[in-house]
């Protein structure tokens, strides 16, 4: 299988890692070719420095072929666009885009694009956590 | 008409001059603290503040009546592909208008349906080409009133066009072929009209299609 990931900062190269520990070729694409630190000591896939919305650096990174695309740039809107060339263009299968906005999230994602909230799951995990703690704190006071 | 612009630089500051000396209904949002408080001494309420890719600044901004038009003119083509998807998908905004800042960037705004955009260095390569011609196109009459030119282009044997019939050649839009003249006589053009080496086609065009054109009649 193979994955293309755009952006290589700490979530784009850590799922990188994850998806070359899980036997699938990976090309990782990042503007700043200190990037590649990121991947560790010895990232033995490809890297390409170049922008996502180049249509060059996708072609180049294999975006004709690849199973799966996953866009983790700094930037929402630029996610969100990488993304939609991806899947229209390129017709990738799997194009998984990840939006800190969760309104901007949510919309797109109603669009048909696979939208990941990092904001929304901490939002989610943070309230479930702050909910559990009070039910322990009242159950143990009913002891 | 109610118009609400993204991006309040040198664009979207004098559109909204212009707008308002016309009695428009005009908000412009900008981004930037700095170029807020210019913009505000000047537009006053008519200028919110905020990221106008963000849906609450956009419904601060009144997207929701929807605008009659939204343009879209910030200095990043991500923010204004994102914004002309929101305006139109979410709020049904019946018109945008987008800037392309980096030509690059135009073949993303056409993939994703985000039209009529507005490109500065398109704009610019465009009149370059119409000022100072390449001397294969004759310009033989200009149509100011309409906008439109007439020229002539002679056929070579290295021409894509040449031993093709007209119908077969992808016209760019905002271009026709008229007439095509071979051996002294000229005759109107039809789709069966096949093309050779020596013919001189006339064709009548909008300004800025030189290029396309060219491509078409003369170039591999």
């Amino acid at each position: 299988m193979k994955a293309i990931i755009i952006g290589c900062g700490r979530t784009g190269s850590s799922v990188a890692r994850h998806l070359h520990d899980a036997a699938w070729e990976v090309v990782v694409v990042d503007e700043d070719e200190e990037a590649l630190s990121n991947l560790g000591a010895r990232w033995p896939g490809r890297f390409i420095v170049g922008h996502g919305l180049d249509i060059d650096v996708l072609v180049e990174s294999g975006a004709e072929s690849a199973d799966a695309v996953v866009v983790s740039t700094d930037g929402d809107n630029t996610n969100i666009v990488i993304g939609l060339i991806a899947q229209r263009r390129f017709h990738v299968e799997r194009v998984v885009v990840r939006v800190l906005d969760p309104a901007r999230a949510a919309f797109f994602a109603e669009r048909g694009l696979h939208t990941v909230c990092p904001t929304s799951i901490a939002i989610g995990a943070l309230t479930e956590a702050a909910l559990v703690s009070e039910t322990v704190s009242t159950e143990g006071a009913s002891i | 008409m109610y118009v609400l612009i993204a991006g309040g630089g040198k664009v979207g500051a004098n559109v909204t001059r212009s707008l308002l000396r016309q009695n428009h209904e005009v908000t412009i949002i900008e981004q930037r603290s700095e170029r807020f408080h210019v913009l505000e001494e000047e537009f006053d309420y008519r200028v919110q503040r905020g990221d106008a890719t963000e849906l609450h600044v956009l419904e601060r901004a009144g997207i929701g009546r929807p605008p009659d038009l939204v343009l879209a003119v910030t200095g990043d083509d991500e923010d204004n592909i994102v914004i002309c998807e929101i305006a139109q998908k979410r709020y049904l905004a019946p018109k945008v208008i987008a800037r392309v800042n980096d030509p690059r960037n135009q073949t993303h705004f056409d993939l994703l349906g985000v039209a009529p955009t507005v490109c500065a260095t398109s704009s610019i390569m465009a009149l370059i080409e119409h000022e100072v011609p390449e001397s294969d196109i004759i310009r033989l009459l200009q149509l100011r009133d309409d906008e439109l030119e007439i020229v002539e282009v002679p056929i070579g044997a290295d021409s894509p066009s040449s031993g093709k019939r007209i119908e077969q050649l992808k016209m760019p839009d905002g271009t026709r072929v008229i007439s095509v003249a071979r051996e002294g006589r000229s005759e109107i053009a039809t789709g069966s009209t096949k093309l050779a080496p020596g013919d001189r086609v006339l064709a009548i065009l909008q300004p800025g299609c030189e290029a396309e054109l060219r491509r078409v009649l003369l170039k591999h």
